[in-house]
């Protein structure tokens, strides 16, 4: 099947506010007839429940965190991007998203990309009107900071906890609406099913995390928010609760799932240090502006402490390989460049997995002083996680994986193929294309929650009759005994094996063969490994305690359960993607410098992939893409 | 390094509750106090114990997720470290470990090391936000905030909504959770128009949550792993003051 | 608490000052009292709002202690304070210790009901015909246990305003990050002057400086 994105024509400049104008709209006074089911409540999921809340429907906005002030934004560090253009430097929304486009390796759709560049201005008047102390200049004017992929100063920030505070810019919205009566919080609970009524999505099934029950709620329509699924390498930046498991029950549903091969790997992350290691941590990507990464020439220096390495012994391969842009390279480059030396025997640390960042050369120019102004937290940071002093010995960085690009399938309306199923932020696939750039993702969150759901939902609902279908349908009673049946599956199994140890195993599976440089082999390897484990999983796993109360072991184990069949298409994908682009790359399709090299003739689509049932391979749909206001062309950093 | 945790284990809002002995075997000094806690829990599950609940997310300091007594301190030794930033090497081999939830009437356990910290959240309710409605607000810009305003603002919006101010404050008050929010946005203009409403609200609300009275202990200041600053209850109480005859 | 508080610290401070008039010998304490007395209904209505100001400081010191409580109803098996003080953690304790001691105080040296035999109406007036008080406080701190009691009184009273003196000013919202620190020193000096103050006069007696 061919799928329509469903952009607007005409000029791009033009292409919103058309579209603005020519959406249906929903009588004010029928709005609180309507009830919207908001899944995850991060910038994304939470931006749209305050505002649809204010809007006047009767929202329901569910999360797994005790409140909804948690969600993963909120360790965002480095900022947000705007067209403010409030430094004369060039900047405007169209260069923004000709940045955008450029920087997720022209696998995004223009029109999308125009939108979220054009509200990204409003984002930002929003965000300060809610209170969000931005960083301001002694003038009293915000204040901008650059960031990677762009050559213009439009990144806002607010220390180094941007995400933190706009994400409690939306919870603190969400909370005016929840006291004001029109959002109903769910904290504590997870989506384990979507309901689809013939073919429309009309409701969720989901677990109460404290008391364990089985519950149901009717929606007029569902909106996902519930973010990306890089835990599938079980080590990554994300929270130990990101999941792929309610974007993944509305694939087994029928939404289609796009580019699932599209997944960032942070460059500037700490590395593992032992199997212990449940989690990594990023450090702000701002840290390359005045560290040099370099790794020892010889292998067997790799164990000398770095002050007994003479600086002609070492490699400084970013400089060494991209000259113009040195360390600067962006992420997905530098974090391949650092896999290669660490797969030529020369990393460092522990299991020779890391390269030194070094910060002596900018010391010796600027200061200590200057440095720990710069950076000081994120020393700290790293002082506390390794023990290790970074103003007198060079950090230790490697690339963890850290974001996802794909996501469900949606239109220009954020509508998945699924009626009535809305997909926002990092739960779809819409804007980043092949790589996402820095200070993207909360721009995305809340431009998709603040500025376009509450527009594009009232188009879909003045098309529905409101309440049409409630609880006591019996596709809600199938769906329950689906989600129990399952769960007493995972209960009843008694095996040997823990959650945690299918996850890491899966992660491993993944790291090696789906991570940052992917073969035909490797890929092939992983599509044999995963049904093996899965298969196992579903023998020989254990998880204790009780179904009927709080049980963070059977939390887990349904999200692996999910993973492991998410795996699965994740592979598929990047095995059928026969090219290198963004955070995809094949080690078949590189140039000979060892630079990704992209297929325009053969994949300038989108890949959505539908589920056909457990064990059947998943089928291929696209969406091919147009470019009409930018041009293809090689991405060179050199 | 190994160790000997007494573990506060409560099965259920219901049950009574107690400290059980665990050993903690093996331990790297270079894990982090939860993944110390997840490798009890390992072996727990392989002799067929149910393991240890505790609350967690994000594991970098931020989501104010986790967090317990560990020895009579919230979130550990450690200064401005939360749970899951703290780190092994911070104890000794040898060393027993206390391991209590947050104890406030405000913050009923749901089990083991897990409470319940919506009181919080209804704090936030009663009046810790601008009214803004989304849309057209007005060009950023266009009201200037001084630098050490902003940057004030910032101090108090630090807040990770822990919960560790209440479980170190000899009162179980929430004052420096709620004096924070009312802080950041007294100081901003777009703030200010609401201020004598948010300050009697949010501080009836907390009240009636059941937390209890500052008593200046400045307990929370201490355990705050953000180091979030008595002033702001000052603030607050100036606000409250400016707000009575309104 | 901070406003009865900061009437009560007021009201010690003056009364401090007035005490100390002993040192000047019987002529100053004795001038001093018989002033108060000439003011006549003014001392009354004074007492009475001490009294009122005095009441309410109690009532609400319990009703937060109880509230306070009441906020954690499962203590900790373990729990290490680290920034408050002894003070601080023990007002309603000194607090409850200054009460009984105010009712033996107004009862000693306001009722004469404890030691009638050197109050002044027994004791013969001094040379100017005022009620002889200098006599009667000198005469009373000269038995060891009410120098004692009162010394103990006065140990109450600094450690409850360790604690009270920069609490009030947090309270009243007049501190910052940086007058904190220092109130907390002046705190902590005003509640020293003034043990020290009150101590030294049942000291001076006993030590035989002063004597009739």
């Amino acid at each position: 099947m061919i799928l329509d994105g469903k952009c607007p024509t005409g000029p791009i400049e033009k292409s919103w506010d058309k579209h603005r104008f020519e959406m249906k709209l929903v009588n004010p006074a029928n709005k609180r007839k309507f009830k919207v089911i908001i899944v995850g409540t991060g910038l994304a999921g939470g931006a749209a429940a305050a505002t649809m809340g204010e809007l006047g429907y009767n929202v329901e906005a569910y999360c797994y965190q005790d409140s909804t002030r948690r969600a993963h934004s909120i360790a965002a560090q480095g900022g947000i991007n705007a067209a403010k253009n409030y430094h004369n430097d060039g900047d405007s929304v169209f260069r923004l998203f000709y940045d955008t486009i450029k920087g997720g390796d022209f696998r995004a759709r223009e029109a999308d990309v125009w939108r979220l560049a054009q509200v990204s201005n409003n984002i930002i008047d929003q965000c300060v009107a809610q209170g969000v102390p931005f960083a301001r200049e002694y003038s009293g004017l915000l204040a901008n900071r650059s960031f990677g992929g762009a050559q213009v100063s439009r990144t806002f920030y607010a220390r180094g906890q941007t995400g933190q505070q706009l994400l409690l810019g939306a919870y603190q919205a969400l909370a005016r609406q929840a006291k004001a009566g029109t959002v109903k919080l769910r904290p504590r609970t997870e989506m384990l099913d979507l309901v689809v009524v013939d073919g429309v999505a009309k409701g969720i099934t989901f677990r109460n995390l404290v008391t364990g029950e089985i519950e149901t709620s009717w929606g007029d329509a569902v909106v996902l928010a519930t973010g990306g699924y890089v835990n599938v390498f079980y080590l990554s930046t994300n929270a130990m609760g990101c999941s792929v498991t309610a974007a993944w029950k509305a694939s087994r549903k029928g939404a289609f799932m796009a580019n699932p091969c599209y997944t960032q790997i942070h460059p500037t992350c700490i590395p593992q240090s032992g199997d212990h290691q449940s989690k990594l941590t990023l450090m702000s990507e701002s840290l390359r502006n005045d560290g040099r990464c370099w790794v020892p020439k010889r292998k067997e220096d790799c164990e000398k402490a770095p002050a007994d390495i003479a600086d002609e012994d070492r490699d400084y391969y970013l400089e060494r390989k991209y000259p113009s842009f040195g360390n600067l390279a962006p992420r997905d480059i530098a974090s391949r460049a650092a896999k290669e030396q660490c797969d030529d025997d020369r990393g460092v640390g522990p299991g020779k997995r890391g390269v030194y960042l070094d910060y002596k050369s900018a010391i010796d120019r600027v200061g200590e002083d200057t440095i720990r102004e710069r950076y000081g937290n994120l020393f700290d940071m790293y002082e506390k996680i390794t023990d290790e002093n970074a103003y007198k010995q060079p950090m230790r960085i490697y690339p963890a994986p850290h974001y996802s690009m794909g996501g469900l399938w949606v239109d220009y309306n954020c509508m998945s193929n699924i009626p009535g199923l809305f997909v926002l932020g990092e739960a779809n696939f819409s804007v980043h294309g092949a790589n996402r750039l820095g200070a993207s993702a909360l721009m995305q969150g809340l431009a998709d929650g603040y500025f376009v759901i509450p527009y594009t939902i009232g188009n879909y609902l003045a098309t529905v009759k409101p309440g049409e279908v409630k609880d006591d349908h019996p596709e809600f009673k199938k769906s329950v005994e689906e989600v129990q049946g399952r769960i007493d599956k995972l209960m009843s199994i008694n095996g040997k094996r823990s959650v945690s140890s299918f996850h890491r195993e899966l992660g491993k599976i993944m790291w090696n063969n789906v991570g940052m440089a992917r073969s035909e082999a490797s890929l092939k390897e992983a599509l044999k490994l995963i049904p093996e484990l899965r298969a196992e999983f579903w023998q020989n796993l254990k998880v204790t305690g009780d179904k009927n109360q709080r049980n963070g072991q059977l939390e887990d184990a349904g999200r692996v359960a999910d993973f492991l069949e998410f795996a699965e298409v994740m592979t598929t994908d990047a095995l059928h993607r026969e090219e290198s682009c963004g955070g995809h790359f094949r080690v078949e399709h590189q140039t000979d410098d060892g630079e990704a090299m992209r297929d325009d003739e053969k994949f300038c689509y989108v890949a959505a992939w539908e589920y056909k049932g457990e064990g059947k391979a998943p089928e291929l749909h696209k969406e091919p893409l147009k470019f009409e206001n930018v041009k293809l062309a090689v991405r060179s950093y050199k | 390094m190994n160790l000997t945790l007494y573990v506060w284990r409560q099965n259920g809002p219901e049950d009574k509750g107690k400290l059980e002995q665990y050993e903690a075997k093996n331990v790297s000094p270079d894990s982090s106090f939860l993944e110390m806690l997840d490798e009890v829990n390992q072996e727990l599950i392989e002799h067929g114990v149910e393991p240890i609940e505790f609350d967690n997310d994000c594991r970098e300091g931020i989501c104010g997720t986790c967090g317990c007594v560990v020895n009579g301190i919230p979130h550990g030794p450690q200064e401005k470290t939360t749970a899951c930033q703290l780190h092994m090497r911070q104890f000794k081999d040898g060393d027993s470990l206390t391991l209590e939830p947050w104890r406030a009437k405000a913050f009923p356990v749901i089990k083991d090391l897990a409470v319940d910290r919506t009181a919080l959240d209804k704090i936030i309710q009663a009046g810790g936000y601008t009214s803004a409605y989304t849309g057209e607000v007005g060009e950023a810009n266009q009201t200037l905030i001084s630098k050490p305003d902003a940057d004030y603002a910032m101090d108090a919006a630090e807040c990770i909504g822990c919960g560790a101010c209440v479980a170190a404050c000899p009162n179980g008050s929430a004052m420096l959770f709620t004096s924070a929010k009312v802080a950041q946005l007294a100081v901003l203009p777009q703030g200010q128009i609401e201020a004598a409403e948010r300050v009697k609200n949010m501080t009836e609300a907390m009240l009636n949550a059941g937390f209890g009275n500052c008593t200046n202990h400045y307990e929370c200041q201490a355990a705050c792993p953000k180091g979030v600053s008595v002033k702001f209850i000052a603030k607050l109480n100036r606000e409250y003051i400016k707000a009575l005859p309104k | 608490m901070a406003v009865t508080g900061f009437v009560l610290v007021s009201f010690i401070i003056v009364h401090l000052l007035g005490n100390s008039s002993v040192f000047v010998g019987a002529d100053g304490i004795n001038a001093y009292a018989e002033h108060l007395h000439a003011l006549g209904p003014v001392v009354w209505i004074f007492r009475l709002v001490m009294l009122a100001v005095f009441a309410l400081h109690i009532i609400f010191g319990i009703q937060l202690t109880l509230e306070n409580r009441a906020a954690r109803p499962i203590d900790y098996n373990q729990k290490k304070n680290i920034r408050t003080s002894f003070g601080a953690e023990t007002m309603i304790y000194t607090g409850l210790v200054i009460l009984a001691f105010v009712v033996y105080h107004l009862l000693h040296f306001t009722m004469h009901v404890t030691n009638p035999e050197i109050s002044v109406g027994v004791l013969p007036a001094d040379a100017l015909g005022r009620a002889d008080v200098f006599t009667m406080v000198v005469l009373s701190f000269q038995k060891f246990f009410v120098s004692l009691v009162y010394a103990g009184a006065m140990v109450a009273v600094l450690l409850h305003l360790s604690h009270g003196v920069q609490s009030l000013f947090q309270t009243l919202g007049c501190l910052g990050a940086n007058t904190l620190p220092v109130m907390e020193k002046i705190g902590r000096a005003a509640a020293i002057v003034i043990f020290v103050g009150f101590i030294s006069i049942p000291v001076s007696i006993l030590l035989g400086l002063i004597k009739v």
